[in-house]
């Protein structure tokens, strides 16, 4: 079980996640100090690591829309977060899965900041309100790289192995 | 059953006689596009090799292609440094497609493709840029993905694990009117899908009004396909493909044309007469918050840009200089305007846009991405509001979080700077 704390409406875009004023900064051990940078309060508390691991920030539709900038995902995946919302843009879900960030897409969540969720295979359990909501798998197509733990352990492997092969 | 554009293309990047939507496939990549978060591919590219014993090698040099232009030239020591370390890797691996800042050979990484023949119809692109979609306008299936997803690119030649897109196919029909663009158009239909309305697919554009399209026109709309969550935009090549890649991009030999079967299967088929359209605004702070002109005339401005990967090519400075030619910028008004690539620089001075535009008391910056994404040049104060011919208007996308940006084509953004209000090019009774 975990406690939601952040909630942001529907299409979040990654200039509110991770301003492009920031994209000079690109290793993901030091992305996260810019995370919601322009909500200062929520950001000031991630640098301070406040934070438990597997927190929860809950979101609407088309969560993480508009530039492909991977610093979206690892500013997120730093603290170790976990992002719930009814949908997400393609590029941000990509990235995520890549970086091994953890998602859930929940179409009909209703959860506020302060309350304790639990995540199951099926659905988020929100323990304070008592409802539940079903989940929606992440692709299937990229399963396999979710269980390697990201995209750079599944691609080490794949040339490892091509190497086994010669 | 037949196949669509981008089913067609995936067919034969995976060597198969035929693909549907939805199955999962890993096609081989024609072009692999960078432009400064290189620096970020390069260490997700080294984390791959890391521990294995193995030579970091890309799979082929003559495929990458990277260009400086987010930042250029650099504004801090920090993005100078991400920059030395592309240029040094760049070397080292013997990367051709190389645009550093120059003054021949520059500019916007979507305009820098097309115009180099880099692109070819029928071609898979990938590049670390959401952009990446624009390169669709030459028939090619082009889409952005994430630095680690590059970092595999360079390392094994394809993309792992891809769903094969559903398709939407956009009809559209009838004839611009004066002073309504393609952007218009795209703004339009971005309004009716909505932000979401195209996520994890394709749009394919057909119709006479795109075969009457010139090449930079259908960039423009698949260069903002991607704002209505498109993986990626399409345009069937035909004749003005062959025109743009043989006169414009000096490429020699003639690419394959094609289309998609005639019996393809689509989600969605949506149909627009474009002679109907009037200009549109896309309106703070969401790109499908989109309203005609008349709802929002008479906003005032602050600042207005001409420029970007949507709308700083030829063309445009074309358009946008005819309007202001004897004309001024209104007081009170900043106008900034950054020619896509220093070819188009070039072509507009030669032209005398540049003297016309400069004279009317613009400022004409170097090609680059400028302002757009609020890097660096051309930042907002609070309370500012802007018009820009680019594509995202999102909080703090021009670099303030307290700002107001608003999009249009170039032809109502040379009209607004004359009055410092939005203001409609055309004519009254048009």
């Amino acid at each position: 079980m975990a406690k939601v704390v952040f909630k942001v409406g529907d299409d979040v875009s990654t200039d509110i996640i991770y301003p492009g004023r920031f994209m000079a900064t690109v290793l993901p051990t030091e992305t996260p100090q810019y995370a919601f940078v322009d909500y200062p309060e929520f950001n000031a508390k991630i640098k301070k690591s406040e934070f438990p691991p597997q927190s929860i920030i809950v979101a609407g539709k088309n969560f993480g829309c508009g530039s492909s900038r991977e610093q979206a995902a690892s500013c997120l995946k730093g603290p170790d977060f976990v992002v719930i919302a009814r949908n997400f843009s393609r590029i941000f879900l990509q990235n995520a899965i890549n970086l091994g960030l953890k998602m859930v897409i929940c179409p009909a969540i209703e959860a506020n900041e302060g309350d304790e969720l639990e995540i199951t295979a099926e659905q988020v359990v929100n323990k304070t309100s008592g409802k539940s909501f079903p989940i929606i798998a992440l692709p299937k197509a990229r399963q396999a790289i979710i269980d390697a733990g990201g995209l750079i352990p599944f691609a080490r492997k794949i040339v490892l192995d091509a190497k086994g092969r010669h | 059953m037949g196949m669509t554009m981008v089913e067609k293309i995936l067919a034969r990047a995976t060597g198969q006689s035929a693909v549907k939507a939805n199955d999962v496939l890993e096609p081989r990549v024609d072009l692999a596009m960078s432009h400064e978060n290189g620096a970020l591919v390069i260490n997700q590219f080294n984390e791959i090799y890391k521990d294995t014993g193995l030579e970091a090698k890309v799979w082929d040099p003559s495929r990458i292609a990277i260009i400086f232009d987010h930042r250029v030239p650099a504004e801090s020591s920090k993005t100078a440094g991400n920059q030395k370390k592309i240029r040094d890797f760049v070397a080292k691996q013997g990367i051709a497609k190389f645009h550093d800042i120059r003054g021949d050979g520059g500019g916007i990484c979507h305009q820098i493709l097309p115009e180099f023949g880099y692109v070819r119809p029928g071609s898979v692109v990938v590049g670390t840029d959401s952009h990446t979609t624009s390169h669709g306008a030459l028939g090619a299936f082009s889409f952005g993905i994430g630095a680690t997803e590059m970092a595999a690119v360079w390392a094994l030649g394809k993309v792992l694990n891809v769903e094969v897109p559903g398709t939407i196919k956009v009809v559209c029909e009838g004839k611009f009117k004066r002073h309504v663009a393609p952007k218009d158009l795209i703004l339009h239909l971005i309004g009716k899908l909505t932000a979401e309305g195209a996520n994890f697919k394709v749009i394919e554009f057909h119709g006479p009004a795109i075969e009457s399209m010139s090449t930079s026109g259908r960039l423009v709309i698949c260069n903002m396909t991607v704002e209505a969550g498109a993986t990626s935009g399409i345009v069937p090549p035909d004749a003005e493909t062959l025109r743009y890649l043989k006169e414009e991009a000096g490429v020699k030999e003639a690419p394959e044309l094609f289309g998609p079967d005639a019996d393809a299967v689509y989600d969605q088929v949506i149909t627009i007469n474009v002679s109907k359209l009037q200009p549109q605004i896309a309106c703070p702070h969401t790109v499908d918050n989109v309203k005609p002109i008349k709802a929002v005339l008479g906003t005032q401005l602050n600042q207005i840009v001409i420029g970007s990967c949507t709308n700083g090519r030829l063309d445009d400075l074309a358009i946008v200089a005819k309007i202001l030619k004897g004309k001024k910028v209104a007081k009170g008004t900043r106008m900034l305007i950054f020619p896509a690539s220093t070819r188009i620089y070039l072509q507009a001075l030669k032209k005398g846009y540049v003297a016309t535009l400069m004279e009317a008391g613009a400022v004409v910056m170097n090609s680059g991405c400028g302002p757009c994404l609020g890097v660096h040049q051309g930042a907002l104060a609070d309370g500012d509001v802007a018009l820009a011919t680019t594509n995202r208007n999102f909080k703090g996308r021009m670099g303030n979080p307290n700002a107001e940006v608003y999009l249009c084509s170039p032809a109502v953004a040379a009209a607004s700077a004359i009055t410092g209000v939005i203001t409609d090019p055309r004519k009254k009774g048009e």
